[in-house]
């Protein structure tokens, strides 16, 4: 294992985010106290407990997954998008180093990223609503899970976009929807039955509906499910980044 | 000597079917400056990407040190340093931060005495702090070479490196290419700068088309490939070359006062005693007279222009 280069490309990486701390940290924790202000507090006091949760507080699990997930997408997928785009990828690929150790570098940071974006902004909760967390360490685990694997999927979009417009895409119109979707903002079980089954087929509703279970014990499916598809999604991305290094797939020609 | 780098039966087919390189075979000895020459499109890139590990190999075989480039590519690697044609770098680090970036990506322990070393070296020292998007083309150029060194190669690969560099910053890269093979790093080059290769370079290869056309000590290559042009200056007009004189394809300036005459060093003999003589019985004088040697430019356009 070459962990002194592991340790020059996650610490680059860090040294990203603290360079563009506003963009990285401060924009989507004030982004998500807005959803808290306009969600929370001003629309949420009308409406009524969600099995047993105020709403402000039932919605902050898929609000902290919701962040998490685009951040680690994007923080991954710009992270090794730029240096295709600027030319400094050259060194990475001449450099005496394995694929394993590239991804560990790139999606080891942008999933740390997103990690600490997730306590702030779950912290930034705190100052607003009651928070109550049962499982902690279940918790974690769905967050360390969610972060790695949906870096892993950041990675894999931005080896694959050959411009700016596909690295926006697919966060655009197929992850924010779907993370809207997920039961974020909503019990599954609100929905009526038909739409209940079509929204079983988002895999984001497993990820939102595991976390929450580990602060309120209450789950739109059962918890094993969640980190059944949470562990499935990580080796289906595993899978594909494997592919890309075995075949130089957009990197080497 | 085993040599310290060896590329056999080399070929490269991009997806398109383009034939990039074809049947390449080089051996690089240690501590050589080895000039590759070559028209642009001719696959100089593509032959040091592929050893360099940017680019797959479709057949072929190569090693580094004995290391083979892709089962043994940690080995191989960390013996290269490579300065690439183009201009990448990321542009809001400071010199310090990157230089010192490329040294733990390639595995080696922090060695601040060595960095400093060798942005000394390459006149960089007081721009340590400075963000690269602030530098010069040039001074850009140089934080490459620096991020290539600073892992302590043994092999540098120079992709066309003094492009776009002032006369004066490019002799300063000369003298660091100088002292790096003095301490016993081989240095392969590409240049568009002929004179550049003719200064630097122990051997030449000249690759056109993705094939290797010729491998060649640089001096034996001058003598062998090298012809002589002897110009006669005449003290007064000449209007025509005269027919007796024919037979040595003489060529007459435009103001009809000087004649060129070729001729082949290695030839058993070079015609100028006869030129001479025949000058003279057809009553033409000379003021004076000199002899050149071909360029190695005239060399190589011949040798990528020949069929």
């Amino acid at each position: 294992m070459n962990f002194r280069a592991i340790r020059a490309i996650y610490l680059f990486e860090m040294a990203r985010t603290w360079r563009t701390l506003l963009q990285s940290i401060v924009s989507p924790v004030v982004s998500t106290s807005l959803y808290f202000v306009v969600f929370g507090a001003a629309i949420g006091s009308r409406i009524t407990q969600v099995e047993g949760v105020s709403y402000g507080t039932f919605i902050v699990p898929g609000l902290v997954m919701l962040s998490v997930l685009t951040q680690s997408i994007s923080n991954a997928s710009f992270g090794i998008y730029f240096p295709k785009f600027v030319g400094t990828i050259y060194e990475i690929l001449s450099a005496p180093i394995s694929y394993f150790e590239i991804v560990i570098g790139y999606v080891g940071a942008a999933a740390t990223k997103s990690i600490i974006l997730g306590l702030i902004i779950l912290a930034t909760a705190g100052l607003f609503v009651p928070l109550h967390i049962h499982h902690p360490i279940w918790m974690l685990t769905f967050l360390v899970l969610t972060a790695v694997t949906f870096s892993l999927f950041g990675f894999i979009i931005g080896i694959w976009a050959d411009g700016f417009e596909k690295l926006q895409m697919i966060p655009m119109l197929v992850v924010t929807p779907l993370t809207f979707l997920g039961g974020s903002f909503y019990s599954v079980n609100m929905l009526p039955p038909g739409w209940r089954t079509v929204t079983l087929l988002n895999p984001v509703v497993y990820l939102i509906s595991g976390f929450r279970w580990s602060f309120y014990e209450i789950a739109d499916v059962s918890v094993a499910l969640s980190l059944g598809m949470t562990v499935g999604f990580l080796v289906a991305c595993m899978a594909i980044v494997a592919w890309i290094f075995r075949t130089g797939y957009r990197l080497k020609n | 000597m085993s040599p310290i780098i060896s590329v056999s039966n080399l070929s490269k087919i991009y997806g398109s079917g383009f034939k990039a390189l074809n049947n390449i075979n080089l051996d690089i000895a240690k501590g050589e400056i080895f000039a590759l020459l070559g028209p642009n499109g001719a696959g100089k890139t593509t032959l040091i990407s592929i050893i360099c590990g940017i680019a797959n190999p479709t057949h072929g075989k190569i090693s580094v040190n004995g290391h083979d480039i892709i089962k043994d590519y940690r080995a191989a690697r960390s013996m290269i340093g490579l300065v690439p044609q183009e201009l990448h770098t990321d542009a809001f680090e400071s010199v310090w931060a990157t230089v010192s970036f490329s040294r733990g990506l390639f595995g080696k322990p922090k060695n601040p005495a060595h960095i400093e070393k060798v942005l000394k070296d390459l006149s960089l020292w007081d721009k340590k702090d400075s963000k690269i998007v602030t530098l010069s083309g040039g001074m850009k150029r140089r934080v490459m070479i620096a991020k290539a060194l600073s892992h302590e190669p043994q092999v540098l690969f120079l992709d066309e490196p003094t492009a776009g560099v002032d006369v004066e910053l490019r002799k300063g890269m000369w003298e660091v290419v100088r002292a790096l093979q003095a301490s016993g790093v081989t240095i392969i080059l590409t240049t568009h700068y002929i004179e550049e290769a003719e200064e630097m370079a122990d051997r030449i290869g000249v690759i056109n088309k993705g094939e290797i056309i010729l491998i060649e000590n640089k001096s034996t290559l001058m003598q062998k490939l090298g012809k002589k042009h002897l110009t006669l200056q005449l003290p007064s007009k000449l209007d025509a070359i005269p027919p007796d004189l024919a037979a040595y394809n003489l060529e007459l300036s435009g103001d009809g006062r000087t004649l060129i005459y070729d001729y082949d060093t290695k030839g058993d003999r070079t015609g100028i005693t006869s030129l001479l003589n025949d000058l003279r019985t057809a009553g033409i004088r000379i003021s004076d007279l000199d002899t050149t040697q071909s360029s190695l430019e005239d060399i190589f356009v011949s040798l990528v222009r020949a069929p």
